[in-house]
């Protein structure tokens, strides 16, 4: 497939651009089970559902879809593998078979990441470079953690809470397979994993993987479906504790839907982060800051800077710079390392976006797209910013979950801080300034989990991520990672 | 000689650092263990709570940024107060049916409990504190910062001590609480709340309703400027309208452990703030 550049003729490079095609297979399967007491088995009801690769939108495998008797047969394997070998097997000897699979994953990345390239839509760039590596990571620093839970928590004893459901969108799914499986297997918990409807490949893929690693039967179980599978899972007795990434609605239906049941949960949910411009900042850094923040994997990302804040004295030059460089991204073929943004994960998501588009422009914002042709087939959107914003649009206040910048301006940073934390949400949060001084004031008084200054959307195993508010409750990654995966007691 | 006629004491709620009676001009009479009336308590309404609330919000910033060293030293400064009115709290806990022995030990509990919390001001932040080896060139650290306003459902029982060892962790944390007080024995922790308004800490940081625990309990818990509700009951029912009024806004609903050790329960209204910054020339 070829790929279109998109900028402006005027602003064209003397050259352009070849085509540059990754070409690993990905050893995608044509017809994917369930993975249940470390096998792969077909769904009770027989069904199936055929993935769609958003790129070109041909039929790409298909997917066992589980149900509520699915879900009940891979929770009391996860119960028996725990009570029989996981939660008795010496902590070194679990954090070596996570090793393992982190080792395992490493050797297949290139396939990986052409393979959840294929199935969401993003960039091979992006799959290749950041969420099959970060995977990778996850795991590989969770597994050092399992031998040194004694001393982590001085005073207390750190126990392993049962069997845990857990349930991951599709925006990264590899990755939040990662997040949600190292630090519950390491503390000695076992799994049930549900993935997301359009996107469970690259999980399976990881099935395959555990069968090599040789992981005990029953210790991980995968899944994939919809909605109904996702509230099998949640509503199951024998799940100790529910692990969620996803939206805020759901996260208030799981909250309620465990009220009283004495079953422990944590939450990753949505955002509507503002990234802060100062009049000081390094302005080509920040407009490759704000690029990140809000393209960076379309903008399918809960902590996206889907907001831009900027100082009034600088706006004007900024926006121009940031025009510019969006003409530049390259939008369009996925597995092309040259592209910039990729394809909207499926026809459901691109049609929110353009009812977003459409919103904004009828509350009177104005919209700037970059130009340029899409690929005829697949689900594509453009670059997108709104400026003309005022705070009380529902491009301002709500998650849009693409790549569609709103841009507000600001006189004083005590306004900037108010605009910012002006929403219900508060996962993350960005900062552009030279002073050293006014990064930590502000950073401090932004309320949301995580803070990037001069930088945005980064992120690591040993960071602990997850948001204030209605953004979520609890950490992943690092030693704060650990505590929603532990039932500490005192020694 | 004729005997001289005793001043009686007005039982009132505590909100924004004021003692204003309930805006419904309810009350109820608590009755001592032999049945005989003690006081008329204000009966709060959820109107008195939505204004707690109000001015906690308001009191929260100030609060929160005031330095661990100086939130210490004003909870050191209820210790000294509570010590000061020790045959007070004594007789108070005495007339709610606590036997001379036992409102001594709780009394004395208390004042040594806020002593041991004034301590955790600056140190908390130390022990939960990380900076993040991440494998890319950035300085990355990860710091407690309180949840904001809390409110607490005080245990029935303990009516002194049961109130501060939930309000000590929210307070040196840096929250806001807005706290229930017990329905069965308020007296004491009106009492507190002269001491906190005696004691330096800000109007609106602490405020202490009474009334009945049911008819407030899901307004409580479903209010959406509300951050955290920590539960000291051990009624299922009561926990559970707690948890699923509380998704409402994703309010964090606490049952503190019953051996948790004093750090974790700091920790239990505390969130996890994340800072990147890049390293380079």
């Amino acid at each position: 497939m070829s790929t279109t550049t998109t900028a402006k003729p005027a602003e064209l490079p003397p050259w352009a651009y070849a085509p540059a095609p990754e070409s690993t297979d990905p050893g995608i399967r044509a017809r994917y089970d369930l993975f249940v007491n470390g096998e792969f088995v077909p769904a009770a009801n027989g069904g199936y559902r055929t993935l769609v690769d958003p790129a070109s939108e041909r039929p790409l495998c298909e997917v066992a879809e589980g149900g509520a008797a699915d879900i009940d047969r891979a929770v009391k394997a996860a119960r028996r593998a725990y009570a029989n070998v996981w939660s008795r097997m010496p902590a070194l000897e679990r954090g070596k078979y996570v090793f393992r699979i982190a080792r395992l994953l490493q050797e297949r990345a290139r396939e990986f990441a052409v393979a959840e390239s294929r199935n969401g839509g993003k960039p091979i760039r992006e799959s290749r470079d950041t969420d099959v590596p970060l995977a990778c990571a996850h795991f590989f620093h969770y597994a050092g953690w399992a031998d040194k839970l004694d001393v982590a928590f001085p005073g207390m004893r750190a126990r392993p809470l049962g069997v845990c459901g857990q349930v991951i969108p599709w925006n990264f799914p590899l990755l939040m397979a990662a997040w949600k499986l190292a630090p519950a297997l390491v503390t000695g918990n076992t799994c049930v994993l549900k993935t997301a409807e359009t996107t469970p490949v690259t999980a399976l893929k990881l099935a395959e993987i555990l069968q090599t690693a040789g992981l005990p039967p029953g210790v991980v179980n995968i899944v994939p479906g919809g909605r109904e599978t996702g509230r099998a899972l949640v509503e199951h007795r024998g799940v100790d504790k529910i692990a969620f990434t996803g939206s805020t609605a759901v996260g208030k239906w799981i909250m309620k839907a465990l009220a009283g049941t004495g079953r422990k949960y944590t939450l990753e949910l949505g955002g509507k982060a503002a990234n802060i411009v100062f009049e000081d900042a390094a302005i080509d850094q920040a407009v490759e800051g704000i690029v990140n923040a809000i393209f960076f994997n379309q903008g399918h990302v809960c902590c996206a800077g889907s907001r831009l804040l900027v100082q009034e004295s600088v706006a004007a030059t900024l926006i121009q710079k940031l025009r510019r460089r969006m003409g530049s991204l390259i939008v369009g073929d996925p597995l092309d390392k040259n592209t910039d943004v990729g394809a909207i994960n499926s026809k459901e998501q691109l049609e929110k976006i353009e009812k977003y588009l459409a919103i904004g422009v009828d509350e009177g914002a104005e919209l700037w797209q970059s130009d340029g042709a899409l690929p005829a087939k697949g689900y594509y959107c453009r670059p997108t910013l709104f400026t003309n914003v005022s705070q009380s649009h529902r491009i301002a206040q709500e998650e849009i979950f693409g790549p569609v910048l709103a841009i507000q301006t600001f006189r004083t940073a005590e306004e900037a801080v108010a605009k910012a934390n002006n929403t219900p949400y508060g996962l993350s949060g960005g900062v552009w300034t030279d002073k050293g001084a006014k990064i930590h004031k502000v950073a401090r008084q932004i309320r949301a989990g995580v803070i990037w200054a001069n930088t945005f959307n980064k992120f690591d195993p040993s960071s602990p991520f997850g948001g204030y508010k209605e953004s979520g409750m609890g950490r992943e990654g690092g030693w704060h990672g650990l505590m929603p995966y532990v039932q500490l007691e005192t020694a | 000689m004729k005997e001289r006629l005793k001043v009686l004491k007005t039982y009132k709620q505590f909100i924004g650092g004021e003692f204003p009676r309930s805006e419904s001009g309810r009350t109820y009479v608590l009755l001592d263990p032999r049945q005989r009336p003690i006081a008329n308590v204000c009966l709060s309404s959820r109107k008195d709570f939505r204004e707690a609330v109000v001015r906690a919000r308001a009191a929260f910033d100030g609060w929160s940024a005031r330095s661990g060293y100086l939130r210490g030293q004003i909870l050191y400064r209820l210790a000294e107060l509570v010590e000061d009115r020790r045959e007070l709290f004594i007789r108070e806990l005495r007339q709610q049916g606590a036997t001379v022995a036992a409102a001594r030990r709780e009394t004395e509990q208390t004042i040594d409990l806020l002593i041991h919390y004034a301590g955790w001001g600056d140190k908390y932040p130390q022990l939960f504190s990380t900076v993040n080896p991440v494998a890319s060139p950035h300085f990355v650290f990860s710091v407690p910062e309180p949840v904001g306003v809390v409110a607490l459902i005080a245990p029935q029982g303990g009516a002194l001590l049961g109130l501060v060892s939930a309000l000590g962790p929210i307070l040196i944390g840096g929250n806001a609480c807005v706290a229930i007080a017990s329905e069965k024995q308020p007296l004491s922790s009106i009492t507190f709340a002269e001491v906190c308004a005696a004691g330096d800490v800000p109007p609106g940081v602490v405020a202490i309703l009474t009334g009945h625990r049911r008819e407030l309990l899901p307004h409580v818990a479903g209010h959406m400027d509300v951050d955290a509700v920590v539960y000291g009951g051990d009624d299922r029912e009561e926990w559970k309208t707690i948890q699923s009024e509380a998704s409402r806004n994703v309010k964090r609903a606490i049952r503190p452990a019953a051996d948790s050790r004093t750090l974790y329960r700091i920790m239990d209204t505390q969130e996890v703030k994340t800072i990147w910054h890049p390293v380079g020339f």
